[in-house]
């Protein structure tokens, strides 16, 4: 429908969106828009078209064909805007994951519009779309917004409040005709990191973060017990990753991942200017360090002064406390 | 083979930052700058390959006003044969779009078979100017990549991206864009040797009409800066370890109701 907003489907991989798109749909339908979700996919569920019109797309644009997947980012372009020029949407709308930031920006490049990219808050000014974003390893925000439309934007995950699943509201589901050619590069193979059994560090509602405090790789083991009662991601301070002590895919922070969780603890991290950029729009944040001048202490909601060794076995043992009643 | 590596000059992470009179721009008086860390590993893979095929060219291109060139030769100690700077006051005000377009306006005439870039600069965070670079030029992309090969007769590239979960490889057909992720590799510092033979290096200014382009309007507009709202102040929880953890608990349920 012209002037909708468009809110780009992240997946699983295995036919079901993931649960950020109700942030991003929430956000679309509180903006004043009817939110129709596009999906371009090898294989989408019924389940998953169905969960994504509980949580408020009117509509699921479906482009499934195999050429989708694994994401390229000149086919997926071709498709969209081929759609977006029948469709004519006012915004288009993407939670940010390494291939949506990069498939957004290469849209807006073809569109030949503006991108906002990790907003993580957006309002109509008028008849105009404002996006706020972290500047300057997030010591600034930035409003922008856009000369013309489509605006385009990704949505930092954890941030925006997402729709509520209502169980009795359904999306129709169109399959437009469009391009599906085969990109210009071969897709070789898929090499899958070994999973620790917890939420991925984006994604997840807590996260738990080991600084050099943890003094050695062995030690981040208590922090994945905790992470198992919790059901939270594991991270680490560039401290420790550039010590060799974490893979770099798990670093929090400007040269690694942003994150905005509910809740963040921070085990002997000291709060570095770098590592703060990538994790102070948490909502909680919680600071456990040796060193009562650490700066993480500057921003956290709760400190405790304390050895981290004494502190991880008993927080771990109180959270299961809580949890099992 | 002729590599470009785009790079972008930015503040030190620890440089404090203020928003100018005005709110619309930042204060830049007492401002370190540096080449954007991603940038380096970008720089740091194109001397690899070169090094690695025995030949080739490797030419560092920067926009920006007369401050870049300190940040263009850096790159040429580290070993970039030579730079552009892409200097013009109507680029004064750019976004992703209009960035990307004058930079493939000059790949273009340069001619070059691969283009490497930072997979964001870590100023506005933006993250889109390789992808949109690639749109630009209509040549394949591939961003957040961990590591590269690029075959004997210089064809095609394969290359693996970091996405969640795993790293997902392909062959890109060159002409191609590649945006570096840290951990690619480790950039090498300029040696003593380096940063002399840097002075005598080219840095060509380039201005927007020796590309043949005219007055791009900016399609994103700042309408304004502010400083991040202060959090509210912390409380440090007092008390031996098995006391500070239970009350630390209870907060976190009752009174953040975080957990």
């Amino acid at each position: 429908m012209a002037g909708a907003f468009w809110c780009i489907v992240e997946d699983d991989r295995k036919g079901s969106p993931k649960k950020v798109m109700a942030e991003v749909i929430g956000e679309a339908t509180r903006l004043g828009g009817t939110a129709e979700a596009v999906w371009l996919t090898d294989k989408a569920t019924d389940e998953g078209l169905a969960q994504l019109g509980a949580w408020g797309a009117t509509r699921v644009l479906l482009l499934e064909n195999a050429a989708f997947a694994p994401y390229q980012s000149d086919v997926w372009v071709s498709a969209a805007a081929d759609l977006a020029a029948k469709e004519s949407p006012k915004a288009i709308l993407a939670p940010v994951t390494s291939r949506q930031r990069e498939f957004v920006a290469r849209l807006a490049a073809r569109l030949g519009v503006g991108l906002a990219a990790d907003s993580v808050g957006l309002a109509m000014d008028g008849d105009r779309l404002v996006a706020t974003r972290p500047v300057y390893a997030g010591k600034l925000l930035s409003r922008v917004t856009w000369a013309k439309g489509p605006w385009v934007a990704t949505l930092r995950p954890n941030v925006f409040r997402p729709a509520e699943s209502q169980p009795g509201k359904t999306a129709t589901v169109d399959r437009p005709a469009v391009t599906a050619g085969s990109g210009a590069a071969k897709f070789v193979e898929r090499r899958e990191e070994a999973s620790t059994g917890l939420p991925e560090l984006t994604e997840a509602e807590i996260v738990i973060s080991g600084g050099r405090g943890m003094k050695g790789p062995e030690n981040y083991v208590i922090l994945e017990e905790m992470g198992g009662v919790i059901g939270a991601a594991v991270g680490a301070s560039r401290a420790a990753v550039d010590a060799g002590w974490r893979p770099h895919r798990f670093q929090i922070g400007q040269t690694g991942r942003t994150i905005s969780p509910k809740l963040y603890l921070g085990f002997g991290v000291s709060g570095a200017i770098q590592h703060l950029a990538g994790m102070r729009t948490s909502k909680v944040i919680v600071a456990i360090n040796k060193d009562p001048e650490a700066p993480i202490f500057k921003i956290a909601d709760y400190g405790i002064v304390g050895d981290l060794f004494e502190v991880v076995p008993a927080l771990t043992q109180e959270f299961k406390r809580l949890l099992e009643k | 083979m002729k590599i470009v590596v785009c790079i972008k000059q930015v503040p030190d992470t620890a440089t404090q930052m203020k928003v100018a009179a005005g709110g619309k721009a930042i204060e830049t008086a007492g401002i370190t700058w540096i080449v954007s860390p991603y940038d380096e590993y970008a720089v740091e893979e194109a001397l690899r390959i070169k090094e690695k095929r025995g030949q080739g060219e490797v030419v560092a291109v920067s926009l920006g006003p007369a401050r870049v060139k300190e940040a263009l030769r850096s790159c040429l100690a580290m070993g970039c044969d030579r730079a552009i700077h892409l200097n013009d006051p109507a680029w004064a005000e750019v976004d992703t779009l209009t960035t990307a377009r004058a930079l493939a306006a000059v790949i273009k005439q340069e001619g070059a078979q691969l283009v490497l870039a930072g997979r964001q600069a870590i100023d506005d965070d933006m993250g889109a100017v390789a992808a949109q670079l690639a749109e630009v030029l209509g040549w394949p992309c591939l961003s957040w990549i961990m590591q590269e090969v690029v075959d004997a007769d210089g064809k095609t590239v394969r290359a693996g991206r970091q996405v969640e979960g795993g790293l997902e490889l392909f062959d890109l057909p060159l002409p191609a864009v590649l945006s570096a992720q840290k951990g690619m590799n480790e950039p090498r510092y300029p040696t003593l040797k380096g940063i002399m033979g840097a002075k005598k290096k080219e840095i060509r200014d380039v201005k927007a009409s020796d590309l043949g382009l005219g007055a791009d309007q900016v399609q994103l507009t700042l309408v304004g800066l502010e400083a991040l709202p202060p959090r509210p102040p912390g409380r440090v929880i007092q008390g031996d370890v098995p006391t500070a953890v239970k009350e630390l608990v209870r907060a976190l349920r009752e009174d953040a109701k975080a957990i």
